[in-house]
Protein backbone atom coordinates (compact mmCIF):
# COMPACT_ATOMS: atom_id res chain seq x y z
CA UNK A 1 0.00 0.00 0.00
CA UNK A 2 1.38 3.39 -0.97
CA UNK A 3 2.05 5.62 1.99
CA UNK A 4 -0.40 8.44 2.40
CA UNK A 5 0.88 11.92 2.98
CA UNK A 6 -0.07 14.07 5.94
CA UNK A 7 -3.15 16.15 5.06
CA UNK A 8 -1.74 19.12 6.96
CA UNK A 9 1.85 19.54 5.73
CA UNK A 10 1.45 17.40 2.61
CA UNK A 11 5.10 16.42 2.78
CA UNK A 12 5.61 13.72 5.43
CA UNK A 13 4.14 10.27 5.75
CA UNK A 14 0.91 10.08 7.77
CA UNK A 15 1.33 7.97 10.90
CA UNK A 16 -1.85 8.57 12.86
CA UNK A 17 -5.52 8.84 12.08
CA UNK A 18 -7.12 11.38 14.40
CA UNK A 19 -10.25 9.94 16.03
CA UNK A 20 -11.81 13.37 16.44
CA UNK A 21 -11.58 14.41 12.80
CA UNK A 22 -10.53 11.35 10.79
CA UNK A 23 -7.54 13.34 9.50
CA UNK A 24 -4.42 11.41 8.60
CA UNK A 25 -1.37 13.29 9.81
CA UNK A 26 2.38 12.93 10.27
CA UNK A 27 4.26 12.75 13.54
CA UNK A 28 5.37 16.39 13.68
CA UNK A 29 1.92 17.71 12.75
CA UNK A 30 0.38 15.37 15.32
CA UNK A 31 2.57 16.77 18.12
CA UNK A 32 1.75 20.23 16.94
CA UNK A 33 -2.05 19.85 16.74
CA UNK A 34 -2.23 17.92 20.01
CA UNK A 35 -0.28 20.57 21.91
CA UNK A 36 -2.07 23.45 20.20
CA UNK A 37 -5.49 22.04 21.03
CA UNK A 38 -4.55 21.75 24.69
CA UNK A 39 -3.24 25.31 24.58
CA UNK A 40 -6.53 26.45 23.02
CA UNK A 41 -8.50 24.63 25.73
CA UNK A 42 -6.41 26.39 28.38
CA UNK A 43 -6.57 29.84 26.82
CA UNK A 44 -10.26 29.75 25.86
CA UNK A 45 -11.18 28.87 29.44
CA UNK A 46 -8.64 31.41 30.81
CA UNK A 47 -7.48 28.76 33.25
CA UNK A 48 -4.31 30.46 34.43
CA UNK A 49 -2.71 33.84 34.87
CA UNK A 50 0.99 34.69 35.03
CA UNK A 51 2.59 33.86 38.36
CA UNK A 52 0.07 31.13 39.22
CA UNK A 53 1.42 28.19 41.17
CA UNK A 54 0.03 25.05 39.58
CA UNK A 55 0.23 21.49 40.91
CA UNK A 56 -0.04 18.65 38.43
CA UNK A 57 -1.78 15.69 40.03
CA UNK A 58 0.73 13.00 39.05
CA UNK A 59 0.15 9.29 39.38
CA UNK A 60 2.90 8.10 37.06
CA UNK A 61 0.24 6.85 34.62
CA UNK A 62 -0.07 7.86 30.98
CA UNK A 63 -2.46 10.78 31.35
CA UNK A 64 -0.66 12.63 34.11
CA UNK A 65 2.76 11.91 32.62
CA UNK A 66 1.70 13.37 29.27
CA UNK A 67 0.01 16.26 31.11
CA UNK A 68 3.21 17.13 32.98
CA UNK A 69 5.20 17.04 29.75
CA UNK A 70 2.67 19.12 27.80
CA UNK A 71 2.19 21.66 30.62
CA UNK A 72 5.92 22.19 30.75
CA UNK A 73 6.13 22.48 26.96
CA UNK A 74 3.26 24.99 26.74
CA UNK A 75 4.43 26.99 29.74
CA UNK A 76 7.79 27.48 27.98
CA UNK A 77 6.39 27.97 24.49
CA UNK A 78 3.61 30.45 25.30
CA UNK A 79 5.17 32.09 28.37
CA UNK A 80 2.29 31.24 30.69
CA UNK A 81 4.57 32.28 33.55
CA UNK A 82 3.43 29.36 35.74
CA UNK A 83 5.32 27.73 38.57
CA UNK A 84 4.69 24.03 38.05
CA UNK A 85 4.80 21.33 40.72
CA UNK A 86 4.17 17.60 40.73
CA UNK A 87 1.80 16.41 43.46
CA UNK A 88 1.44 12.70 44.07
CA UNK A 89 -0.72 10.84 46.51
CA UNK A 90 0.66 7.65 47.99
CA UNK A 91 -2.37 5.52 48.78
CA UNK A 92 -0.17 2.85 50.30
CA UNK A 93 -0.75 0.03 47.83
CA UNK A 94 2.24 -2.28 47.83
CA UNK A 95 3.28 -3.48 44.39
CA UNK A 96 1.27 -0.79 42.67
CA UNK A 97 1.59 2.74 43.95
CA UNK A 98 5.11 2.27 45.24
CA UNK A 99 6.17 1.30 41.70
CA UNK A 100 4.27 4.10 40.00
CA UNK A 101 5.76 6.65 42.41
CA UNK A 102 9.17 5.62 41.13
CA UNK A 103 7.98 6.80 37.71
CA UNK A 104 6.89 10.13 39.18
CA UNK A 105 10.29 10.52 40.83
CA UNK A 106 11.93 10.04 37.43
CA UNK A 107 9.48 12.58 35.95
CA UNK A 108 10.62 15.04 38.61
CA UNK A 109 14.16 14.77 37.25
CA UNK A 110 13.16 14.65 33.59
CA UNK A 111 10.86 17.67 33.77
CA UNK A 112 12.77 19.53 36.46
CA UNK A 113 9.72 20.15 38.64
CA UNK A 114 9.53 19.97 42.46
CA UNK A 115 7.62 16.93 43.68
CA UNK A 116 5.45 16.61 46.78
CA UNK A 117 4.23 13.20 47.88
CA UNK A 118 1.47 13.03 50.49
CA UNK A 119 0.50 9.63 51.84
CA UNK A 120 -2.79 8.33 53.20
CA UNK A 121 -0.80 6.96 56.09
CA UNK A 122 0.45 10.44 56.98
CA UNK A 123 -2.95 12.11 56.60
CA UNK A 124 -5.40 9.43 57.75
CA UNK A 125 -3.26 6.94 59.64
CA UNK A 126 -4.42 4.20 57.26
CA UNK A 127 -2.94 2.85 54.03
CA UNK A 128 -5.11 1.23 51.37
CA UNK A 129 -3.35 -2.04 52.21
CA UNK A 130 -4.52 -1.78 55.82
CA UNK A 131 -8.02 -0.64 54.77
CA UNK A 132 -8.42 -3.61 52.43
CA UNK A 133 -7.16 -5.86 55.18
CA UNK A 134 -10.03 -4.68 57.35
CA UNK A 135 -12.86 -4.29 54.85
CA UNK A 136 -11.94 -6.56 51.94
CA UNK A 137 -11.99 -5.59 48.28
CA UNK A 138 -15.64 -4.58 48.19
CA UNK A 139 -16.19 -0.81 48.44
CA UNK A 140 -12.51 -0.11 48.91
CA UNK A 141 -12.60 2.18 45.85
CA UNK A 142 -15.03 4.42 47.77
CA UNK A 143 -12.44 4.94 50.50
CA UNK A 144 -9.68 5.46 47.99
CA UNK A 145 -11.64 7.98 45.89
CA UNK A 146 -12.85 10.07 48.84
CA UNK A 147 -9.45 10.01 50.52
CA UNK A 148 -7.61 10.88 47.32
CA UNK A 149 -9.70 13.95 46.56
CA UNK A 150 -9.14 15.39 50.00
CA UNK A 151 -5.47 14.40 49.99
CA UNK A 152 -4.92 16.22 46.68
CA UNK A 153 -6.48 19.39 48.08
CA UNK A 154 -4.43 19.14 51.25
CA UNK A 155 -1.23 18.42 49.35
CA UNK A 156 -2.00 21.44 47.17
CA UNK A 157 -2.51 23.61 50.25
CA UNK A 158 0.87 22.43 51.59
CA UNK A 159 2.46 23.48 48.29
CA UNK A 160 0.55 26.75 48.54
CA UNK A 161 -0.67 26.46 44.95
CA UNK A 162 -3.55 28.27 43.25
CA UNK A 163 -4.56 25.45 41.00
CA UNK A 164 -4.49 21.67 40.60
CA UNK A 165 -4.59 20.22 37.10
CA UNK A 166 -5.48 16.58 36.55
CA UNK A 167 -5.06 14.27 33.57
CA UNK A 168 -8.77 13.51 33.07
CA UNK A 169 -9.19 13.07 29.33
CA UNK A 170 -12.14 13.23 26.94
CA UNK A 171 -12.83 9.50 27.33
CA UNK A 172 -12.94 9.84 31.14
CA UNK A 173 -15.37 12.74 30.93
CA UNK A 174 -17.63 11.05 28.38
CA UNK A 175 -17.66 7.98 30.63
CA UNK A 176 -18.64 10.09 33.62
CA UNK A 177 -21.45 11.71 31.62
CA UNK A 178 -22.76 8.23 30.74
CA UNK A 179 -22.44 7.01 34.33
CA UNK A 180 -24.26 10.02 35.71
CA UNK A 181 -27.05 9.53 33.18
CA UNK A 182 -27.35 5.84 34.05
CA UNK A 183 -27.42 6.65 37.76
CA UNK A 184 -29.77 9.58 37.30
CA UNK A 185 -27.35 11.81 39.16
CA UNK A 186 -28.55 15.19 37.92
CA UNK A 187 -26.32 17.27 40.18
CA UNK A 188 -23.13 15.65 38.97
CA UNK A 189 -24.32 15.51 35.38
CA UNK A 190 -24.60 19.28 35.51
CA UNK A 191 -21.02 19.84 36.56
CA UNK A 192 -19.02 16.82 35.40
CA UNK A 193 -18.24 18.44 32.06
CA UNK A 194 -17.00 21.68 33.60
CA UNK A 195 -13.36 22.29 32.82
CA UNK A 196 -12.75 24.03 36.13
CA UNK A 197 -14.27 23.40 39.55
CA UNK A 198 -13.68 25.02 42.87
CA UNK A 199 -11.67 22.97 45.34
CA UNK A 200 -11.02 23.66 48.98
CA UNK A 201 -10.22 27.27 49.84
CA UNK A 202 -9.45 29.09 46.63
CA UNK A 203 -7.64 26.20 45.00
CA UNK A 204 -9.13 25.56 41.59
CA UNK A 205 -9.14 22.21 39.86
CA UNK A 206 -9.15 21.79 36.16
CA UNK A 207 -8.80 19.37 33.30
CA UNK A 208 -6.71 20.68 30.41
CA UNK A 209 -7.16 17.33 28.59
CA UNK A 210 -10.94 17.64 28.67
CA UNK A 211 -11.08 17.44 24.87
CA UNK A 212 -8.05 15.18 24.36
CA UNK A 213 -8.80 11.64 23.26
CA UNK A 214 -7.21 8.82 25.18
CA UNK A 215 -5.99 7.36 21.89
CA UNK A 216 -4.08 10.53 21.12
CA UNK A 217 -2.64 10.76 24.64
CA UNK A 218 -1.31 7.21 24.35
CA UNK A 219 0.00 7.84 20.82
CA UNK A 220 1.66 11.03 22.04
CA UNK A 221 3.33 9.19 24.91
CA UNK A 222 4.43 6.43 22.54
CA UNK A 223 5.94 8.70 19.89
CA UNK A 224 7.56 10.98 22.48
CA UNK A 225 8.83 7.87 24.30
CA UNK A 226 7.56 9.24 27.61
CA UNK A 227 8.21 7.21 30.69
CA UNK A 228 4.92 6.09 32.25
CA UNK A 229 3.60 3.32 34.42
CA UNK A 230 0.79 1.06 33.30
CA UNK A 231 -0.45 -1.54 35.69
CA UNK A 232 -4.00 -2.06 36.83
CA UNK A 233 -4.54 -1.20 40.48
CA UNK A 234 -4.52 -4.48 42.38
CA UNK A 235 -7.65 -3.52 44.33
CA UNK A 236 -9.65 -1.89 41.59
CA UNK A 237 -12.26 -3.80 39.68
CA UNK A 238 -14.10 -0.44 39.28
CA UNK A 239 -16.95 -2.44 37.88
CA UNK A 240 -19.42 0.31 37.19
CA UNK A 241 -16.94 2.54 35.41
CA UNK A 242 -15.67 -0.55 33.61
CA UNK A 243 -19.07 -1.12 32.00
CA UNK A 244 -19.37 2.50 30.94
CA UNK A 245 -15.84 2.37 29.59
CA UNK A 246 -16.37 -0.80 27.55
CA UNK A 247 -19.59 0.66 26.14
CA UNK A 248 -17.84 3.90 25.22
CA UNK A 249 -14.98 2.06 23.50
CA UNK A 250 -17.54 0.12 21.44
CA UNK A 251 -19.21 3.41 20.50
CA UNK A 252 -15.86 4.88 19.56
CA UNK A 253 -15.07 1.89 17.35
CA UNK A 254 -18.35 2.44 15.48
CA UNK A 255 -18.08 6.22 15.34
CA UNK A 256 -14.97 7.91 16.73
CA UNK A 257 -16.63 11.29 17.21
CA UNK A 258 -19.01 9.71 19.77
CA UNK A 259 -16.73 10.70 22.65
CA UNK A 260 -16.64 14.38 21.86
CA UNK A 261 -20.36 14.30 20.98
CA UNK A 262 -21.20 12.92 24.43
CA UNK A 263 -19.15 15.64 26.11
CA UNK A 264 -20.94 18.30 24.08
CA UNK A 265 -24.29 16.77 25.03
CA UNK A 266 -23.25 16.82 28.68
CA UNK A 267 -22.26 20.46 28.39
CA UNK A 268 -25.62 21.31 26.87
CA UNK A 269 -27.64 19.92 29.77
CA UNK A 270 -29.38 22.58 31.76
CA UNK A 271 -30.71 22.08 35.24
CA UNK A 272 -33.83 24.03 36.16
CA UNK A 273 -33.44 26.53 38.97
CA UNK A 274 -36.06 24.82 41.16
CA UNK A 275 -34.15 21.53 40.87
CA UNK A 276 -30.91 23.28 41.77
CA UNK A 277 -32.61 24.70 44.86
CA UNK A 278 -33.20 21.21 46.25
CA UNK A 279 -29.51 20.37 46.12
CA UNK A 280 -27.52 20.41 49.31
CA UNK A 281 -25.65 23.52 50.27
CA UNK A 282 -21.93 23.20 50.83
CA UNK A 283 -20.63 23.73 54.35
CA UNK A 284 -17.40 22.90 56.13
CA UNK A 285 -16.88 19.72 58.09
CA UNK A 286 -17.13 20.41 61.81
CA UNK A 287 -14.35 17.95 62.54
CA UNK A 288 -11.69 18.64 59.92
CA UNK A 289 -12.74 21.87 58.24
CA UNK A 290 -12.89 20.37 54.75
CA UNK A 291 -15.79 21.23 52.44
CA UNK A 292 -18.78 19.01 52.99
CA UNK A 293 -22.46 18.71 52.20
CA UNK A 294 -23.13 17.33 55.71
CA UNK A 295 -21.99 18.20 59.22
CA UNK A 296 -19.27 15.62 58.86
CA UNK A 297 -17.42 15.23 55.58
CA UNK A 298 -17.29 11.92 53.80
CA UNK A 299 -13.62 11.32 54.65
CA UNK A 300 -14.23 11.87 58.37
CA UNK A 301 -17.26 9.57 58.27
CA UNK A 302 -15.27 6.87 56.49
CA UNK A 303 -12.33 7.28 58.87
CA UNK A 304 -14.55 7.08 61.95
CA UNK A 305 -16.10 3.90 60.58
CA UNK A 306 -12.64 2.40 60.10
CA UNK A 307 -11.47 3.45 63.54
CA UNK A 308 -14.56 2.02 65.23
CA UNK A 309 -14.42 -1.20 63.24
CA UNK A 310 -17.69 -0.34 61.45
CA UNK A 311 -16.29 0.46 58.02
CA UNK A 312 -19.67 0.36 56.28
CA UNK A 313 -20.83 3.41 58.23
CA UNK A 314 -19.49 5.67 55.53
CA UNK A 315 -20.98 3.55 52.75
CA UNK A 316 -24.66 3.04 53.58
CA UNK A 317 -27.17 5.12 55.51
CA UNK A 318 -28.28 2.07 57.48
CA UNK A 319 -24.76 1.33 58.70
CA UNK A 320 -24.33 5.02 59.50
CA UNK A 321 -27.43 5.01 61.70
CA UNK A 322 -26.23 1.83 63.36
CA UNK A 323 -22.91 3.47 64.23
CA UNK A 324 -24.67 6.57 65.56
CA UNK A 325 -26.86 4.29 67.69
CA UNK A 326 -23.75 2.69 69.18
CA UNK A 327 -23.10 5.93 70.96
CA UNK A 328 -21.15 9.14 70.40
CA UNK A 329 -17.81 9.28 68.68
CA UNK A 330 -15.12 8.09 71.09
CA UNK A 331 -12.57 10.72 72.03
CA UNK A 332 -9.55 8.58 71.35
CA UNK A 333 -10.06 7.79 67.67
CA UNK A 334 -7.75 9.10 65.00
CA UNK A 335 -9.08 12.11 63.08
CA UNK A 336 -7.88 14.11 60.10
CA UNK A 337 -5.83 17.19 61.03
CA UNK A 338 -7.88 20.38 60.78
CA UNK A 339 -7.69 21.92 57.32
CA UNK A 340 -5.64 25.11 57.31
CA UNK A 341 -6.85 27.42 54.61
CA UNK A 342 -4.07 29.31 52.97
CA UNK A 343 -3.95 33.00 53.83
CA UNK A 344 -1.70 34.10 51.04
CA UNK A 345 -2.46 37.77 50.35
CA UNK A 346 -3.93 38.70 47.04
CA UNK A 347 -5.52 35.33 46.40
CA UNK A 348 -8.19 36.05 43.83
CA UNK A 349 -11.77 35.02 44.32
CA UNK A 350 -12.41 32.83 41.32
CA UNK A 351 -15.67 33.03 39.48
CA UNK A 352 -17.60 30.68 37.25
CA UNK A 353 -16.66 27.71 39.34
CA UNK A 354 -18.73 25.35 41.40
CA UNK A 355 -18.07 22.92 44.16
CA UNK A 356 -16.72 19.59 43.00
CA UNK A 357 -17.74 16.13 44.05
CA UNK A 358 -15.91 12.88 44.34
CA UNK A 359 -17.07 11.61 40.97
CA UNK A 360 -15.64 14.02 38.50
CA UNK B 1 8.21 -20.17 3.74
CA UNK B 2 8.00 -18.05 6.82
CA UNK B 3 8.42 -14.42 7.81
CA UNK B 4 10.00 -12.88 10.91
CA UNK B 5 8.23 -10.20 12.88
CA UNK B 6 9.03 -8.09 15.90
CA UNK B 7 6.10 -7.80 18.30
CA UNK B 8 5.90 -5.23 21.11
CA UNK B 9 3.29 -5.01 23.87
CA UNK B 10 2.75 -1.91 25.97
CA UNK B 11 0.36 -0.06 28.25
CA UNK B 12 -0.08 -3.13 30.45
CA UNK B 13 -0.84 -5.62 27.66
CA UNK B 14 2.53 -7.25 28.23
CA UNK B 15 1.08 -8.67 31.44
CA UNK B 16 -0.98 -11.06 29.32
CA UNK B 17 2.14 -12.17 27.45
CA UNK B 18 4.47 -13.49 30.16
CA UNK B 19 5.18 -9.89 31.24
CA UNK B 20 7.54 -9.62 28.29
CA UNK B 21 7.29 -6.50 26.16
CA UNK B 22 9.28 -7.54 23.13
CA UNK B 23 8.98 -10.79 21.18
CA UNK B 24 10.62 -12.00 17.98
CA UNK B 25 8.44 -14.48 16.14
CA UNK B 26 8.35 -16.41 12.94
CA UNK B 27 5.05 -17.25 11.25
CA UNK B 28 4.14 -18.85 7.92
CA UNK B 29 4.02 -16.39 5.04
CA UNK B 30 0.87 -17.96 3.61
CA UNK B 31 -2.15 -19.68 5.02
CA UNK B 32 -4.60 -22.06 3.44
CA UNK B 33 -8.20 -21.18 4.03
CA UNK B 34 -11.13 -23.61 4.28
CA UNK B 35 -11.87 -23.57 0.54
CA UNK B 36 -8.30 -24.67 -0.23
CA UNK B 37 -7.02 -21.34 -1.57
CA UNK B 38 -3.88 -19.89 -0.11
CA UNK B 39 -3.38 -16.27 0.78
CA UNK B 40 -0.60 -14.22 2.37
CA UNK B 41 -0.88 -13.74 6.14
CA UNK B 42 -2.48 -10.56 7.37
CA UNK B 43 -2.77 -8.78 10.72
CA UNK B 44 -6.01 -10.56 11.57
CA UNK B 45 -4.20 -13.87 11.24
CA UNK B 46 -1.39 -12.54 13.46
CA UNK B 47 -3.82 -11.54 16.22
CA UNK B 48 -5.15 -15.09 16.42
CA UNK B 49 -1.66 -16.53 16.10
CA UNK B 50 -0.59 -14.44 19.10
CA UNK B 51 -3.59 -15.66 21.04
CA UNK B 52 -2.79 -19.28 20.26
CA UNK B 53 0.96 -19.10 20.71
CA UNK B 54 1.99 -16.29 23.04
CA UNK B 55 -1.01 -15.26 25.14
CA UNK B 56 -0.82 -16.66 28.64
CA UNK B 57 -3.98 -15.36 30.32
CA UNK B 58 -7.25 -13.49 30.05
CA UNK B 59 -7.90 -13.77 26.33
CA UNK B 60 -10.93 -11.48 26.64
CA UNK B 61 -8.63 -8.58 27.44
CA UNK B 62 -6.91 -9.02 24.06
CA UNK B 63 -9.51 -10.26 21.58
CA UNK B 64 -13.15 -9.32 21.19
CA UNK B 65 -15.47 -10.04 18.25
CA UNK B 66 -12.72 -11.34 16.02
CA UNK B 67 -10.32 -8.44 16.44
CA UNK B 68 -8.33 -6.70 19.17
CA UNK B 69 -10.46 -5.41 21.98
CA UNK B 70 -11.58 -1.80 21.54
CA UNK B 71 -9.12 0.45 23.36
CA UNK B 72 -6.05 -1.41 22.14
CA UNK B 73 -3.94 0.62 19.72
CA UNK B 74 -2.07 -1.18 16.97
CA UNK B 75 0.91 0.25 15.11
CA UNK B 76 2.46 -1.20 11.97
CA UNK B 77 6.06 -0.05 11.58
CA UNK B 78 5.21 2.92 13.80
CA UNK B 79 2.07 3.93 11.92
CA UNK B 80 -1.51 3.69 13.18
CA UNK B 81 -2.98 0.47 11.75
CA UNK B 82 -6.12 2.42 10.82
CA UNK B 83 -3.99 3.88 8.02
CA UNK B 84 -2.79 0.46 6.91
CA UNK B 85 -6.05 -1.39 6.41
CA UNK B 86 -6.26 -2.73 9.98
CA UNK B 87 -6.74 -6.52 9.99
CA UNK B 88 -6.38 -6.72 6.20
CA UNK B 89 -2.81 -5.41 6.27
CA UNK B 90 -0.59 -8.01 4.59
CA UNK B 91 2.44 -8.75 6.74
CA UNK B 92 5.96 -8.50 5.35
CA UNK B 93 9.19 -10.01 6.59
CA UNK B 94 10.77 -7.70 9.18
CA UNK B 95 7.57 -5.82 10.08
CA UNK B 96 7.33 -4.41 13.58
CA UNK B 97 3.87 -4.60 15.14
CA UNK B 98 3.08 -2.79 18.40
CA UNK B 99 0.01 -3.37 20.58
CA UNK B 100 -0.70 -0.81 23.33
CA UNK B 101 -3.56 -0.94 25.77
CA UNK B 102 -5.11 2.43 26.58
CA UNK B 103 -7.28 1.00 29.30
CA UNK B 104 -5.10 1.55 32.34
CA UNK B 105 -5.35 4.43 34.74
CA UNK B 106 -3.67 7.72 34.35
Amino acid sequence: MAHRLCVLCETSKAIVKRPKTGQQICKECFFNVFETEVHNTISQASLFKPGDRVAIGASGGKDSTVLAYVMKTLNDRYNYGLNLFLLSIDEGITGYRDDSLETVKRNQEQYDMPLKILSYDELYGWTMDSIVQQIGKKNNCTFCGVFRRQALDRGAAMLNVDHIVTGHNADDIAETVLMNIMRGDIARLGRCTMICTQGEDTIKRSKPFKYAYEKEIVMYAYFKKLDYFSTECIYSPEAYRGHARAFLKDLEAARPSAIIDIIHSGEAFEIKEDIKATQKVQQTCKRCGYMSSNELCKACTLLEGLERGMANAGITDRARKKMDAEGPTPQNIRTIPFFQTSTRPGSPQPNNVENPQVTS
Amino acid sequence: MSISLKIEFGGGLELLFSNQRSHKISIPSEVTSKDGTTKPVDLSYLIFWLRDNLLKEREALFIENGTVRPGILVLVNDADWELEGEGDYVLKDGDEIVFISTLHGG
